[in-house]
């Protein structure tokens, strides 16, 4: 009896390490995202894809639940653990659901970093932000003050009232209100990231607030639909829809005027540094306060003392740029 | 008057009077003609799905798969207006595939035997997947759709949104559907007493089938309807929307057991949910409560439900039970 399960524990051990030996020519890493079919991650993983052909020795697997919650995402993540990937680079739909399949992760030396929507601090190695939190607010502001000359109400679209990134951004956004004294921010709703709950908040605002200037949505589906009820409601030139949306989606608002300019960073250069920060610590870098962890073509990312970096700058989009970028993302 | 009180119908009609008056305090603007059409024409979607829902829990099915159908006939639609098919062929196209999504789930329940509850929250997953598969996951959005395509639900005619006029003329058919059609009667047959109605030559399994090809046959309509409003189709379109249905259903006094409910319950729900719906946004309340005030009006609903169809046992032989 003994003799056999040693026997079969060797063999076991062999198996496994031959199959180590194998994976080291390829590393494969697993772009989680928040749920499939979303434009934005999409576009992520046309980067994720990008950086794999110029790393040469990298394998992509796209991947997330259907819907976007944590409890899809854990399911994801415990079967990616199963398979033995390399690395995990997730876009987390809650900060601390995640954190203990994450760990697991961790432990079984699989590298793990959160991109765009972060995981707690004991759940991920570093967190890559698309761009600074404090930038975003700023911009989602300043897209609305932009297109004031006279101060009036303004008022926020939000995703779901748990949505981590959402927060932040909108809590930024309001530290840097008192350098707008155009921007009056009367309201902040939540339109739960469904097209039309979304469009009745848009008109709720607009009935409620008849001094309304600009909707600021800083969420795909929250942008779009509030165009569309600016649009129906015929507003058009006398309020505003601003936020975060992808071209390839705002374009028709932005055609008829309900959207005069928005803003977005690029979900392909999110997609490829993430990946390119995963290959580099799989390959050895140290995830560590202060130190530099390079990302090809977008320069390196310099880790704060929560481990979390920054990409880049948000880039805003108008009627001369649209048509350009709506056919990438 | 005292019966006309008891009527489910009435007091649900008084309910919605009632929150009318409470949001009037807090918005006046809410109650302005022009608001409560714009609240009918939003709530239409929902009126047309419930209806096409209700006839389903009559014959004591339950159809979770409304959302997903609508949103893939959304998607189909929102395809094929984007490779040139004409609106006059869409809107069929639409409602022929929803009805055989929906033949699709009848079948099952009919001819395979599987519980309705099981065989719907099969294929709710399974049409949303296929959504994800014909699109690639993508989105299509406004600029991709033709200006014909996205104006039918919101051109106006009378005073009203061709939305809302389809919404009425839905109404209108399940009525006579439901109320003089020997159809219509079979449902409530089958669900009331499925025993009684095969004694009759009613084939229960087969009116199962055939409501839930017409459940089918609204989603798909509604699917054009909701795409062509929002102006955008992708996967999620109308998530979790299967369980508003249900719920308009519920408060409207359908039996979730099956045969009972009529048209107007199911039309009062619906508009007693979108009535909250487009009120909270309006009246300030923090998105926290507005869950739980949705949640406890279900709740309420059911309650009530359960009171009024109470069966009070009664003791018959109270002398021989004494002997005993």
């Amino acid at each position: 009896m003994s003799i056999l399960r040693k026997a079969l524990t060797t063999a076991a051990l062999a198996t496994a390490l031959i199959a180590t030996g194998a994976h080291a020519e390829t590393k494969r890493i697993a772009l989680v995202v928040k749920a499939l079919g979303i434009g934005f991650f999409e576009a992520a993983n046309k980067g994720a894809e990008e950086a794999a052909k110029e790393l040469g020795d990298v394998e992509i697997i796209y991947t997330g639940p259907t819907d976007t919650t944590a409890e899809g995402q854990i399911e994801v993540i415990n079967s990616l653990i199963a398979q033995g990937v390399d690395a995990i680079a997730v876009s987390a739909n809650d900060p601390d659901a995640l954190v203990p399949a994450l760990k697991k992760a961790m432990d079984r030396g699989i590298t793990v970093i959160s991109w765009d929507s972060g995981v707690a601090k004991d759940g991920r190695m570093m967190h890559l932000n698309p761009s600074s939190s404090a930038l975003i607010g700023n911009t989602i502001i300043k897209l609305a003050a932009d297109h004031m000359d006279a101060p009036g109400d303004v008022a926020i679209l939000s995703a779901t009232s748990t949505s981590t990134n959402q927060n932040t951004w909108i809590e930024e956004a309001k530290k840097v209100l008192p350098n707008y004294p155009n921007v009056n921010l009367v309201a902040t709703v939540y339109g739960d990231d469904l097209a039309d709950k979304s469009y009745r908040e848009a008109q709720g605002l607009i009935q409620t607030y008849p001094n309304l200037k600009a909707i600021i949505a800083p969420t795909t589906v929250g942008i779009l639909a509030a165009s569309q009820a600016v649009t129906d409601a015929g507003k058009i030139g006398a309020i505003n829809v601003t936020g975060l949306g992808l071209p390839s989606e705002m374009a028709g608002a932005v055609e008829s005027g309900a959207t005069i300019s928005f803003a977005i960073w690029n979900p392909i250069d999110l997609g490829y540094a993430a990946t390119m920060l995963a290959y580099n610590i799989a390959n050895g870098a140290k995830a560590e306060p202060g130190a530099e962890i390079p990302m090809g073509r977008m320069g390196s990312a310099k880790l704060d003392d929560n481990n979390e970096a920054a990409m880049s700058d948000p880039f805003t989009y108008d009627k001369s740029n649209i048509e350009q970028f709506k056919s990438i993302f | 008057m005292n019966r006309l009180l008891k009527s489910r119908e009435v007091l649900l009609a008084l309910a919605i009077l009632a929150l009318l008056a409470v949001i009037a305090t807090r918005f006046p603007a809410f109650i302005a003609p022009g608001n409560l059409t714009n609240v009918f024409n939003d709530t239409a979607p929902l009126i047309i799905l419930a209806l096409g829902q209700m006839i389903v829990i009559l014959t004591k099915c339950i159809d979770l798969s409304v959302a997903a159908t609508l949103a893939l006939c959304g998607m189909v639609a929102a395809m094929l207006d984007g490779a040139g098919v004409p609106l006059a062929l869409i809107l069929p196209a639409a409602l022929v595939l929803g009805a055989a999504l929906g033949a699709v789930n009848g079948l099952l329940v009919w001819k395979v035997d599987i519980p309705p509850i099981v065989v719907t929250l099969g294929t709710m997953t399974i049409y949303r997947g296929i959504i994800f598969l014909i699109s690639d996951g993508r989105w299509i959005n406004a600029h991709q759709m033709t200006a014909g395509f996205k104006d039918l639900p919101r051109t106006e005619v009378l005073g009203l949104h061709v939305m809302s006029w389809i919404a009425l003329a839905v109404i209108g058919g399940a009525y006579v559907l439901l109320n003089r059609t020997a159809l219509g009667r079979s449902f409530f047959a089958v669900g009331g007493n499925p025993h009684a109605a095969v004694y009759t030559g009613i084939d229960v399994g087969r009116m199962q089938a055939v409501a839930f090809v017409l459940s089918g046959a609204l989603a798909g309509l509604t699917g054009y309807l909701w795409v062509a409003r929002y102006a955008v189709a992708y996967v999620d379109v109308a998530g979790g929307f299967e369980l508003d249905v249900v719920a308009a259903c519920v408060i409207g006094g359908v039996a979730i057991a099956g045969g009972a409910g009529s048209v107007a319950g199911a039309v009062l729900g619906a508009l007693f949910l979108g009535v909250i719906k487009n009120a909270l946004p309006v009246v300030g309340i923090s998105p926290f409560w507005q869950l739980a005030i949705s949640g406890s009006a279900i709740i309420i609903a059911v309650a009530f439900n359960a009171r009024q169809g109470r069966a009070r046992g009664r003791i018959i032989l109270k002398s021989a039970e004494h002997r005993a």
